[in-house]
């Protein structure tokens, strides 16, 4: 039973395209992100990190590392004294220092604090690590088999059958209707084993943060990262420490995706704080970043899609293999859930397995597990579309999840919008385009769930008028503007007489982590309940002001004005003149909203992707791409159309070219910018974004999350079009010159 | 009737549909623990619930009535 919240209504504000609020501090440099704050008398703090991929550590001896000049506090394992509660934050503390065992090369087992970066340095060279190295395993595939080396016994879950290795942690199964049944209809079959790489969300700003931590347990942090609340709760979990007495703010922040939803170095910081009595700013190299912080599943995964001559699905299932690197994580299992989501499925099964390896933890990336699932399912259908010569899109046209579907992950779908992508796909020129020589054309869909969450909104009405705006979620894709939208849309004011910021942990409740496309959504809804909030209390004001009753005053354009002629003859009052008489008539003015706003409306998108594929060298080229995807209402629509662009080029690195390569002794070969290759530039057309607005009902202007859908049809969109212009099925991610050359040469 | 996820059917007598009397969230939850007993690791470690179509991890007042579709979820993280 869902309250829907959405009405209908003209905007004014939402829907237009402001100058964005942040950009002037950004491109002057004025912007402070998470390594630009420093106090007095701050240390230098930095990690010993495992050069093995798994080992046990046999001693670790400091006292040479304590001796030296300018080093004031060298801790390992031994200083977290406090043992957390759940396995959870049991895990994450080990993730950020080892215990026992070190579990992938760069997991921390040491660190330092000192008046220098150099003092530093040599620090770090003069701890003593004695290592008993043991077998490693990197692959998924090879980690799930009897008889693999374990990372972790004990810590199978009750679905994943006894004669398994350890290392496979869960199995989690989805699905309905009889698959073999199904595949007893179709006129053709194709059962194909995809694999694609792991890869890192490659943001240009490395995890940083300064920590102060007294005795007394009480500490403040300025950090980097996609969720302060989440930093506070879990570092003092972590530590035993009590919340309250833990402040967080957030820096600005240089790209997320998902990667700086979990923390690595700052319970780390606070505890040489703590060991020093001095602040302790820490910043990772970007080989740290790669090594260490948390990059995306690698996936092995069996597809098997039955179709009649007519282009209807008669069955289909899935097999998802992940890796998520040394601890649990669910990528396998959203893997699973999402892969066929956007289809009508009358026989589909599903299986997702979460297998631990010795990598670095898997953090989430935009729509975790979807793009890799999606991946191998659209290729599989575009083979199908290929082999009985039908249009791809109209394959997926009759094929389409739409509103009484029942999911192949369980619910029946409310209004949905992936039809309307998909009509909007097929009418667009570029369907149409013609192709070159050595080019192909590619399409596939996406889904993703969307989040809301705990969400807490505070907004005053300052006595010029003018309107200040906290939230508690770092803004990583705009938030700041289209809050200031939101609030200006509802107060009716120019937004510019809207300033939004991000409050620090003390200053709010509860908010969750900037992540799951949630923020627009969960924050815009909030923001807009304490605009009415503010509102009422305005109109109240003016009601006492006028001498009549608070029913007969109405909000109109920014200010109170009497409700009909019955209520007298009074004009309009603004904003500003209730603002400037607030001490007159109770005191300061101020909305608020706190909620957990749950039900977010599922998202859909279609991408079209043209490639060029050099038949003497491998290479691909992208020669023309367009996204279509539902934003609901798009509030900014810049912003949208650019996180439409960011996780197209996402995927397309992901599709071409990014992947963690790993040596025989389970070290990174790649953790740089120079050897791992993001798509830059030069190698892109310009992504041409079309946003379709389906009004979410969960949301009062409809809105829907954007952030995360985008990521999840390019790997198969790319590999389709590549697939189509080499004239052979690409199956394996990157697809890498030498890849496409030995496949176009039949290797 | 709460729909299970595939795997979970093991630990509720082999049943995809189990039958809870609930009028809201936490008496769905409360009531699947109570009568299938070998689902609580799996809800102790937490679950997402589709209510009509829509997601809901945690606020136990969401209402539930004789004809909404209920369906127990993994519970669900994003990036």
């Amino acid at each position: 039973m869902t309250k829907v919240e959405y009405t209908p209504r003209e905007f004014k504000v939402v829907g237009t395209r402001p100058l964005r609020p942040d950009g002037i501090d950004k491109v002057t440099g004025r912007a402070r992100y998470g390594a630009d704050i420093s106090a007095p008398g701050m240390l230098v703090g930095m990690v010993l990190r495992s050069p093995h991929a798994h080992a046990r550590i046999k001693s670790i001896d400091t006292s040479a590392a304590e001796a030296l000049p300018g080093v004031k506090a060298v801790v390992t394992r031994a200083d977290f004294t406090h043992q957390p509660e759940d396995n959870a934050t049991a895990d994450i503390l080990d993730n950020c220092m080892a215990g026992e065992k070190v579990l992938y090369d760069g997991h921390a087992v040491a660190a330092v604090a000192a008046t220098s970066r150099n003092a530093a340095i040599a620090a770090v060279a003069a701890i003593k690590v004695d290592y008993d190295v043991l077998p490693h395993v990197m692959d998924v595939d090879d980690a799930m088999k009897l008889g693999a080396p374990v990372l972790l016994k004990g810590r199978k879950q009750e679905t994943v059958p006894a004669e398994m290795s350890d290392n496979v942690l869960t199995r989690n199964q989805y699905g309905h209707g009889d698959p073999e049944e199904g595949f007893k209809q179709a006129d053709l079959i194709i059962e194909r084993t995809f694999k694609t790489a792991a890869t890192h969300q490659g943001y240009i700003e490395p995890h940083a943060c300064l920590a102060t931590l007294g005795a007394d347990g009480q500490g403040d942090m300025w950090v980097c990262t996609q969720g302060h609340y989440m930093v506070r709760n879990t570092c003092a979990a972590i530590l035993g420490l009590d919340a309250g007495r833990l402040r967080v703010t957030a820096s600005e922040i240089g790209g997320g995706f998902g990667g700086k939803t979990t923390v690595f170095l700052e319970p780390t910081a606070l505890v040489l704080s703590r060991k020093s009595g001095r602040p302790v700013k820490m910043t990772m190299t970007r080989d740290e970043v790669f090594r260490a912080s948390g990059p995306t599943a690698s996936t092995s995964i069996d597809i098997k899609i039955g179709m009649t001559k007519d282009g209807k699905i008669t069955a289909a299932t899935g097999d998802y293999r992940y890796q998520n690197g040394a601890y649990e994580a669910m990528n396998g299992t959203l893997g699973a859930m999402t892969g066929f989501a956007p289809y009508d499925l009358e026989h589909v099964r599903t299986t997702g397995w979460d297998v631990v390896t010795n990598r670095p933890k898997a953090a989430a990336y935009r729509a975790p597990g979807a793009p890799m699932a999606a991946f191998a399912v659209e290729s599989v259908i575009d083979e199908l579309a290929g082999e009985l010569g039908l249009d791809p899109i109209d394959v997926r046209l009759k094929n389409a999840a739409r509103e009484g579907t029942r999911a192949a992950y369980g619910p029946t779908y409310p209004a949905i919008g992936l039809e309307a992508t998909l009509e909007a796909a097929k009418a667009h020129p570029h369907w149409s385009a013609p192709l070159g020589k050595n080019q192909g054309r590619g399409v596939a869909c996406g889904f993703w769930f969307n989040f809301g969450g705990d969400t807490c909104v505070s907004l005053m009405i300052n006595p010029d008028g003018t309107v200040s705006l906290s939230e508690g979620n770092p803004d990583i894709g705009g938030s700041r503007a289209s809050m200031s939208m939101m609030a200006a849309e509802e107060l009716g004011v120019p937004m510019e007489q809207v300033r939004t910021i991000v409050a620090d942990t003390a200053s709010l409740g509860q908010n969750e982590v900037t992540d799951g496309s949630r923020v627009t959504f969960a924050v815009g809804l909030a923001t807009i309940k304490a605009a009415r909030h503010a509102i009422e209390i305005m109109k109240e004001r003016a009601a006492m002001t006028w001498g009549i009753d608070v029913d007969a005053v109405e909000w109109v354009d920014g200010a109170a004005q009497p409700a009909g002629p019955n209520a007298g003859k009074f004009p309009p009052m603004s904003i500003g003149e209730i603002a400037a008489i607030a001490a007159n008539t109770g005191g300061p003015i101020a909305g608020h909203h706190e909620v957990n706003a749950e039900g977010a409306g599922v998202s859909f998108g279609t991408h079209i992707a043209d490639t060029e594929v050099d038949p003497e060298t491998g290479a691909v080229k992208i020669l023309r791409y367009t996204v279509f995807q539902d934003a609901g209402k798009a509030v900014h629509p810049s912003y949208v159309e650019g996180q439409f662009q960011g996780g197209a080029v996402q995927g397309i690195g992901w599709a071409l070219n990014e992947e963690y390569v790993y040596g025989e002794d389970g070290r990174l070969q790649n953790p740089g910018f120079l050897d791992y290759r993001i798509p830059v530039a030069s190698d892109l057309p310009m992504i041409d974004p079309v946003i379709l607005e389906i009004p979410n009902p969960g949301h009062p202007y409809g809105v829907r999350g954007v952030g995360e859908t985008g990521i999840v049809p390019p790997l198969a969109t790319v590999a389709n079009a590549v697939s189509r212009a080499a004239g052979i099925r690409l199956t394996s991610l990157p697809m890498s010159p030498p890849k496409v050359l030995a496949a176009l040469k039949g290797g | 009737m709460v729909r299970l996820w595939g795997s979970l059917a093991e630990f509720a007598a082999g049943h995809h549909e189990v039958e809870v009397i609930a009028t809201n969230l936490r008496e769905l939850l409360d009531g699947l623990a109570t009568a299938h007993p070998a689902l609580k690791p799996q809800l102790e470690r937490g679950v997402s619930v589709s209510i009509d179509g829509r997601i809901y991890n945690d606020t136990w007042a969401t209402p539930i009535n004789e004809t909404s579709e209920v369906v127990l979820l993994s519970r669900l993280v994003g990036g």
